[in-house]
């Protein structure tokens, strides 16, 4: 029996997840769409992030949202290392098999979560902060309500917060110059070359970015979410579904790609079972890989032409 | 009698029309020109009559027959084989193994195969260079080997995308020879090309597209003296 | 000389098990063969043909589970999976090949990934035809020595040795490297590169099936964790051939002797062992970008590090 109030609560849940989700595909979508790189490594990256949230709440107590603020400048210039040392080189070297540079990230990404095992064990962590369980019910607000929902609170800070990152990232992109320079360079490296845009920083600079979107999104996940070295390839997968879900390079489609995602497995949660999640991740991102190669943003394109 | 049909040919990518209501023909036997200002649609005209894209209204055929639903190796199989205009070579293979693998396609055997592409080689004067690895070649040899692979197929029709775009002066020679030579052997040849001097010497008609449109076609006297074509180049160079 | 070291290095391995070695060596041996055959199909599709396969576990696993589902669910021995394997990682690659090859490039490799993990899941979650993840486990094993096992994987290598040499010398060989190269050129060339490429991935899967189905043989369990595992085998299948060399005869070989005796190397150095994803990434780093071709598609290069250490005669 699908009741309205479970199904509107599992709606939300879904958009709240979806939020978060939209986080890590847009640095994805963005290194794919500037750079044409495949980072299988996205979500060691996010795994890192979230050690360095936990760590800074074990030792000093920081709140997970104020780590947001440390971790995002160490992963942005983490992110930039990379670049710079590993992946640049490599799309200089001539080889015969044009995928190397996916096998590089493929690489990184065991050292990464390797190293993680090493040093802090496997064993799952998290961080209780004080309000993980806390929720504003809508009963409290409107008395006679004929549903109950409800929204987490850590929930909802997350959600709020990657709406806030993404609209600022938006600015970015289309109101500053270095912003505008990489959508050049993403629509058109020969284009942005010959207008001057130092193509070069950009790419090392769009892979710094992608990297503080997605250790933004580990910190807001920690509160919510169990932390264990291996974490990374499940969420490397949820940004490949959102980055073609939602098209290549394209922020507005990785948002509604993440939504679409997020609302995806509240519901199979709910009314399937959760151990599908994975394998329903999957099918999507074949399905879309067949079928909608172009994501939602070519639809969003098809309709703008009239087409 | 015609070879080639293009039928009222329009080829749409989104909202933009690239070609728009093409149709010419493209007589046995003939050297045809296709010019046009970049980004006219010339490429991409070649594409729908190769199999690359399939046209959006109108259709292609081939000796009375519809093609345009084929795959490009169906209509090469037929008989229509293109170079590419910037240039694909089978880059870490040699010279000899290029013209082999397209060889292949009517050979009956790996011996006959060689035999054919080594033919194809003295042809097209790479010879010498059978065993050059592809991608240390220069320009003017790549171009020409376009042109072997694409003869290895024994085709009927030969599309050509500007081979002779980058080549020097005694290169530019070389090319116009074999192109002769290859008329003489029966092969039809459609060619796309900038170089308007060579165009015109070469061509026994030529058809003028611009934004994707058929604006002329004609003989290169007609042409040379057409107002609509000239505008079309307004600005444009015309000694090449 | 060169041209009889296949018969040579066969004739070396024959003889191998007869001067006495501990079931130990034998066992590592077995491994390295194993891998090699393994690493040689993956090469056909992803060194000769271009399409580069994240997803080898699938092909891996299924002709592993064709040996266990024979002997869990009808009684037979799991021996017959071997040839049995042919027919059905044939018709598995002719459908996962369907789905994947209309994609290029790193989406190709992508979509692979994804197939590789979906075989995973779905054989950890019906139970009831593949034992779960409780896996199958097969009671008697055939024999106590390992010579037989020897014998069988040898046989099974060097028969994918020849037969890839034999394809690669052919029309088939010339296809495929036409549409590594560039694949729009060769459909212009009158090749049917949906065709090939589906050859490629069948022959390359349907070969990787019978050492899938050689494994169950050989170990006597197998669960779907371990035989449709991303890292331990999708991913330790490129990284032999990109160590040993993408598109050479020998490189599946070389890479399989290093890779594996560098596994045992790691395992047998106390407090390494946690380190050895590690390892292998870095590993897999430094040869992305120093050695792309591999030990032996790059061995030129090596010899250049080396002889520029020695000093040379300038006035020659």
């Amino acid at each position: 029996m699908i009741s309205l109030e479970g199904f509107l609560q599992t709606l939300i849940a879904g958009l709240l997840l979806g939020g978060l989700y939209a986080l890590i595909g847009i640095g994805m979508t963005l290194i794919m769409g500037v750079m044409k790189i495949i980072n299988l490594a996205h979500g060691e990256l996010m795994m890192v992030a979230m050690y360095i949230a936990f760590w800074m709440f074990e030792l000093f107590k920081i709140d997970p949202y104020i780590s947001v603020f440390i971790a995002v400048p160490v992963m942005f210039f983490l992110g930039i290392a990379l670049q710079k040392f590993l992946i640049n080189p490599v799309l200089k070297v001539d080889s015969i098999l044009p995928e190397n540079q996916v096998i590089l990230t493929v690489g990184i990404g065991m050292v990464l979560a390797n190293l993680a095992t090493i040093f802090f064990k496997s064993d799952y962590r998290s961080t209780p902060v004080n309000y993980a369980t806390s929720a504003w019910y809508l009963s409290d607000y409107w008395k006679s309500t004929p549903l109950d929902l409800s929204l987490s609170v850590p929930w909802t800070v997350s959600f709020l917060f990657a709406v806030f990152i993404t609209v600022s990232l938006w600015f970015f992109l289309s109101k500053t110059d270095m912003g505008k320079s990489i959508r050049a360079t993403a629509q058109d490296l020969d284009a942005a070359l010959i207008m001057g845009v130092n193509v070069k920083l950009m790419r090392i600079v769009t892979f710094g970015i992608g990297a503080g979107l997605v250790g933004a999104a580990g910190c807001l996940f920690i509160p919510i979410y169990y932390l264990y070295p291996s974490l990374g390839g499940q969420f490397t997968l949820i940004a490949f579904v959102i980055t073609i879900l939602g098209g290549l390079g394209s922020t507005v489609g990785a948002i509604i790609g993440g939504l679409i995602l997020g609302v995806f497995e509240s519901m199979t949660a709910t009314y399937i079972g959760m151990g599908w999640a994975p394998v329903g991740r999957f099918v999507i991102f074949v399905a879309a890989l067949i079928f909608l190669p172009g994501g939602v943003a070519s639809l969003l394109r098809k309709q703008r032409f009239g087409k | 009698m015609s070879l080639i049909e293009v039928i009222n040919v329009s080829k749409h990518f989104g909202g933009l029309a690239a070609i728009r209501d093409v149709s010419f023909e493209i007589k046995t036997g003939e050297i045809l020109g296709l010019i046009g200002p970049n980004g006219a649609g010339k490429t991409t005209l070649f594409n729908v009559v190769n199999g690359f894209y399939s046209p959006t209204k109108g259709e292609v055929s081939f000796k009375g027959k519809r093609i345009s639903n084929l795959q490009p190796h169906e209509i090469c199989k037929l008989g229509i084989a293109r170079t590419f205009q910037v240039v694909k070579p089978l880059q870490r293979m040699s010279v000899l193994d290029n013209v082999v693998a397209s060889a292949f396609l009517r050979a009956k055997n790996k011996s006959d195969a060689v035999q054919i592409a080594s033919e194809t080689l003295n042809f097209t004067g790479l010879y010498d260079d059978k065993n050059v690895i592809s991608k240390g070649l220069p320009l003017g040899k790549r171009k020409k080997l376009e042109i072997a692979r694409a003869l290895a197929t024994k085709p009927e029709v030969l599309l050509l995308d500007e081979s002779f775009a980058g080549l020097n002066h005694s290169e530019l020679n070389d090319s116009i020879e074999i192109i002769k030579k290859i008329k003489e052997r029966g092969i039809t040849i459609m060619i796309i090309e900038h170089h308007m001097k060579v165009i015109m010497a070469i061509s026994d008609r030529i058809v003028v597209i611009n934004y994707g449109e058929k604006i002329a076609e004609g003989t290169s006297q007609e042409i040379r003296n057409n107002p609509l074509v000239i505008e079309a180049y307004l600005g444009e160079t015309k000694s090449a | 000389m060169k041209k009889y070291l296949p018969l040579i290095i066969l004739a070396i391995l024959s003889v191998l098990p007869l001067i006495g070695l501990s079931s130990y060596m034998m066992h590592i041996l077995i491994l390295v063969i194993m891998w090699s055959a393994i690493g040689m199909a993956w090469n056909l599709l992803g060194g000769y043909c271009g399409q580069v396969s994240f997803g080898h576990a699938a092909y891996f696993g299924v002709g592993a589970y064709t040996s266990g589902i024979l002997y869990y669910k009808l009684g037979i021995s799991p021996w017959w999976g071997m040839p049995l394997s042919v027919v059905v990682v044939t018709l598995f690659s002719l459908l996962l090949g369907y789905i994947v090859l209309r994609l290029r490039g790193p989406f190709f490799a992508l979509a692979t990934l994804a197939m590789g993990e979906v075989m995973r899941v779905t054989f950890e979650n019906v139970g009831g035809l593949t034992g779960g993840t409780l896996g199958i486990l097969i009671q008697k094993r055939t024999w106590v020595s390992k010579f037989g096992y020897y014998y069988i994987i040898l046989f099974v290598a060097a028969g994918t040795f020849f037969l890839i040499k034999k394809l690669i010398e052919s029309k088939l060989g010339y296809y495929f490297v036409a549409i590594r190269e560039d694949q729009d050129a060769a459909e212009s060339l009158g090749i049917n590169t949906t065709l090939y490429k589906t050859i490629a991935l069948c022959l390359s899967g349907a070969l990787t099936g019978i050492a899938g189905a050689f494994y169950t043989n050989y170990m006597g369990y197998i669960d779907p964790h371990v035989v449709f595992a991303l890292h331990d085998i999708s991913i330790v299948t490129i990284m032999i051939v990109m160590v040993g060399g993408v598109a050479t005869y020998w490189g599946p070989l070389v890479g399989a002797i290093i890779m594996v005796f560098l596994a045992e190397l790691i395992r047998s150095i106390p407090g390494l062992g946690a380190a050895h994803q590690t390892l292998f990434g870095i590993l897999l780093i430094v040869i992305i970008i120093f050695l792309p071709n591999g030990i032996v598609g790059d061995f030129n290069k090596i010899k250049r590090v080396f002889k520029r250490e020695t000093p040379r005669n300038e006035l020659n």
